[in-house]
């Protein structure tokens, strides 16, 4: 996996923009790509700068005052939104962050273990496995939600929490990253001096493989995470009562409802921004020391 | 020590069978059978599952709705796709200048949108299409300039299409970006030396040299796309051009729960599975055709 390997960061890509020696001369500065790149800063900013500034304008605001003119009815949408249906959409809310959270934690787990087993042993089968189940990325969601949702019937766990959880625990993107960073992070002469020490497989897995792959697993987590916060098919198949709704489910039958009432639009935009606010606050605070790069499978060498 | 591989993949194994393999046979399963009604289908066992062969495919391939999804996708990702990875390219390759300012801040900002769920993405670019609310209708309004319907016609596609792109892009940049930072320096110093420009060095080495990851991510772009559903779905109560049948997942889901008709569901959606594979392998085996007859030159 050495291709995947990244470089020490260049100058280019500096996470320390010329701090030390002062600011470089202006001429040094490459117009064309800082620009464009701004640009596209801006581009991917833009609808979310402007669900910040529409949350806070009251109903009236919202139709009357230039788009990004801040309002005065942001207090006032939250409170009307947790009035909403006694507070459904905070059952909203929590019920993401238990879907993508331990739904993410189990995920991790089972592509940790199955990614160390596939990167550390030479065995029968192995290449067979590990395509066998990176096909799975190919499955269209359907082609698996809607027999999934059949099969749940027949064991009548349709309408359940574990009816969303369940069908995503294995993760196939999950188990490829996990293969790669166990690969690059658990050498094979340090599992072998845990055998001379007696130690069983299980435990060397636990003790030595495991810490050594926790940075790799943390970017197995954040992706899978995102993926189940952000899956809106699934539970749309799964879920009937909308006391089990996920966040995305919530605020689609929000908008189904106020598409034709513009007095309920306040409401789903302070919703979306709400939606919204949770993951990108985890990016920001995550990212100062988590690179993105592993995202992609990157490992240094 | 010989037991112990399995034994840790046993966890996958167990989880693949019954949530990939046993819910992928049920629905081939499903796609050759269909409900046979006695009389008035009233009473038990007047309804009856029996083998349908190949009928349910034939109806499918012959079932104008399908077709026009098919088509609609088809034309979507014509856009989405080339617009979506031309823009990370190029917005990687930015990134990977010399002397670029502000490119953390940046690179952040366009991954940003990745964060966000494609229903709620849609949902604000959906407010941002809606004249009432738009800041862009604001603007065309002041200048006096005439206001097309973006989520009518030729120009819902674009708006569809602008809403992927925008979740898209800022991933595959970072894939692509990684990928041009793992190009060991010494090669551009020769092209530096012989004068070559930062444009020449990025069309004539870092493109070939990330030329990989641009098939991976192509990939992966072509799937996305035809598995398009979240999107369109929830664009659907903002305007009536927006079908049920739109896509041909929602196709699929419409004929499984609006018509409950699971047996043509499961037909359509294992014709969508193999169209996906045949369409995204055999770009794959393209691209690597492409690759060996490169380097035999």
């Amino acid at each position: 996996m050495s291709s995947l390997a990244v470089r020490k960061a260049q100058p280019a890509a500096g996470t320390t923009p010329g701090t030390a020696q002062g600011p470089p001369p202006r001429h040094r500065i490459a117009w064309v790509p800082t620009v464009t790149l701004l640009l596209g800063a801006v581009y991917c900013l833009l609808p979310v700068a402007w669900v910040v500034i529409a949350a806070t304008k009251s109903g009236s605001e919202l139709f009357s005052t230039f788009t990004f003119l801040p309002g005065t009815g942001f207090a006032d949408n939250v409170s009307d939104l947790s009035a909403y249906r006694d507070g459904v959409y905070w059952q909203w809310m929590g019920n993401s962050a238990l879907y993508a959270g331990l739904g993410a934690l189990l995920s991790t787990a089972v592509s940790a273990v199955s990614g160390y087993a596939l990167a550390t042993y030479r065995f029968r089968g192995r290449e067979t496995m590990f395509n066998v189940l990176l096909a799975g990325v190919l499955m269209p969601p359907v082609i698996l939600a809607v027999p999934q949702y059949l099969l749940l019937a027949e064991a009548d766990l349709t309408d359940s929490y574990l009816s969303v959880l369940l069908p995503q625990i294995l993760s196939p993107y999950g188990v490829y990253l996990s293969r790669i960073y166990a690969a690059a992070a658990v050498p094979a002469d340090v599992v072998e001096a845990g055998r001379m020490d007696g130690a069983g497989e299980w435990r060397i897995f636990t003790r030595i493989a495991l810490p050594m792959m926790v940075p790799g697993l943390v970017t197995v987590f954040l992706f899978q995470f995102v993926a189940v916060w952000n899956n809106f098919l699934l539970p749309y198949i799964m879920l009937s009562d909308d006391e089990k709704f996920p966040i995305t489910l919530g605020l689609y039958t929000l908008l189904e409802q106020g598409a034709n009432t513009p007095a309920l639009y306040t409401l789903v935009i302070t919703g979306a921004f709400l939606a919204v606010l949770p993951l990108v606050v985890l990016f920001l605070v995550v990212q100062r020391f988590w690179s993105l790069d592993l995202l992609s499978g990157a490992v240094k060498s | 020590m010989k037991s112990a591989p399995y034994g840790f993949l046993l966890p996958a194994a167990l989880l693949f069978l019954l949530f990939f393999a046993l819910p992928i046979g049920y629905a081939v399963w499903l796609s050759f059978r269909k409900v046979h009604v006695l009389g008035l289908g009233l009473g038990s066992g007047a309804r009856k599952e029996v083998w349908a062969g190949l009928e349910n495919y034939t109806d499918a391939l012959s079932d104008s709705e399908l077709l026009d999804g098919a088509l609609r996708v088809l034309g979507y990702g014509c856009v989405v796709v080339p617009v979506m990875l031309g823009l990370a390219l190029v917005l990687a390759l930015m990134l990977d200048s010399d002397k670029v300012r502000l490119a953390p801040f940046t690179r952040l900002a366009i991954f940003l949108p990745y964060a966000i769920p494609g229903v709620v993405a849609a949902l604000l670019w959906g407010f941002l299409y809606l004249p009432d609310v738009s800041p862009f209708y604001y603007v065309l309004d002041e200048l006096g300039l005439p206001q097309p319907d973006l989520l009518d016609g030729g120009p819902l596609y674009l708006a569809l299409s602008n809403i992927a792109v925008w979740g898209g892009t800022g991933f595959n940049m970072i894939v692509i970006y990684t990928s041009l930072r793992s190009i060991p320096a010494e090669v551009y110093e020769a092209a530096k030396l012989d004068g070559a420009t930062p444009l020449q060095i990025a069309l004539r080495i870092k493109i070939p040299m990330v030329a990989p990851s641009l098939v991976l991510t192509f990939f992966f772009s072509i799937i996305a796309t035809l598995q398009v559903f979240n999107e369109p779905t929830t664009l659907k109560p903002l305007t009536n051009s927006v079908s049920t049948t739109w896509s041909p997942l929602m196709k699929v889901y419409q004929d499984a729960f609006g018509n409950g008709d699971i047996y043509a569901a499961a037909a359509q959606a294992t014709i969508i599975a193999l169209a996906t594979l045949v369409l995204s392998f055999g770009f794959l085996r393209a691209a690597n055709r492409r690759n060996k007859q490169e380097a035999a030159r």
